[in-house]
């Protein structure tokens, strides 16, 4: 499946931030690249919701909704900062 | 749910009174819940199809035959039914006045639906900023707000072009194939005018238009996009 971007999980990530992120800028763990959120490689079934570099398709993002919860790892991230 | 308006075989417009509601900015979506008698849920998002100074909500949904939510929308939904609504949703893909331009909107199918809140909102706000539309569609019948779109060029000289890709009528003088880099650099304005481009529809497409717009040396940082595809 073509992936979308992260304009697709802003809802989600509204829920577990509390805030608008898609316009958080991170900086890719392995390559190093720069990015807002909006702007990575976003996979909604993967299960959960993956967001990747759109450099290096490294994993940046992975949530997780579990009875009630929803579970982030950010780990791919070396840095995110919000708009 | 106030009103269903049908836009073209495939999409209608819900047109929504939400109770609390505290406004939106032109490109923002929102997510829309459904949950079945017995506790299961689906969720998607739907791009805002109204200006921030419209009176209603609006949302503008293309039914997929095996889509989940979309059949329910478009086909079930009555006036004066609930819809659990979470929102506006969404930073990036926002077009307001003191964004300013020249603004360049290129949708694709449905992709379309954002891009007109931006262009209601340009015409609410009088705007002066220079719009161009490039909206490609399968033919003239799958063209989402058709007379609209067509009296913003006749009446408020917006530059509205149409892409037919499948279908055109007899005496069809607008383009006719799909988007590429020849098409878009005849559409848009030329790199060094700093355009701000916002592009919107399925994945394939929007690819095919960012990556045109880099090639012609427009600001990677002043072209939006925002994909959509079934879920």
């Amino acid at each position: 499946m073509d992936a979308l971007d992260g304009n697709a999980i802003a809802g989600q990530l509204v829920v577990a931030f509390g805030h608008e992120m898609t316009t958080a800028s991170g900086v890719c763990g392995r390559c190093g690249g720069q990015a807002l959120l909006a702007e990575t490689n976003v996979y909604l079934r993967a299960p959960g919701s993956v967001a990747r570099c759109r450099a290096c398709d490294n994993v940046l993002v992975v949530m997780v909704e579990v009875r009630g919860y929803t579970v982030v790892d950010l780990t791919g991230f070396s840095a995110l900062e919000p708009a | 749910m106030v009103e269903l308006v049908e836009q073209t075989r495939q999409t209608k417009s819900i047109v929504l009174d939400p109770p609390d509601w505290t406004g939106h900015r032109a490109g923002q979506h929102v997510d829309v819940r459904l949950t079945a008698d017995d506790g299961y849920q689906a969720q998607r998002s739907y791009s805002i199809a109204s200006a921030p100074e419209d009176q209603h909500l609006e949302l503008t949904v293309e039914r997929l035959d095996d889509g989940e939510v979309s059949p329910y929308l478009v086909d079930e939904l009555r006036p004066g039914d609930q819809l659990e609504l979470r929102g506006p949703i969404g930073g990036y893909f926002v077009w307001e006045r003191s964004l300013g331009g020249p603004l360049l909107l290129i949708g694709g199918g449905s992709g379309i639906v954002p891009l007109r809140a931006m262009l209601r909102h340009h015409l609410a706000t009088a705007s002066d900023v220079p719009v161009r539309m490039l909206y490609s569609a399968r033919s003239l019948d799958d063209v989402i707000y058709r007379e609209e779109l067509m009296q913003a060029g006749a009446e408020h000289g917006i530059d509205v072009r149409f892409t037919l890709t499948r279908k055109q009528p007899a005496g069809w003088d607008g383009y006719a194939r799909r988007i590429d880099r020849d098409l878009i650099g005849e559409v848009s304005w030329p790199a060094g005018e700093r355009p701000l481009v916002y592009v919107c529809g399925p994945t394939p497409f929007v690819e095919t238009a960012a990556e045109a717009l880099v090639g012609l040396g427009h600001e990677p940082g002043r072209v939006r996009t925002e994909r959509f595809g079934p879920t």
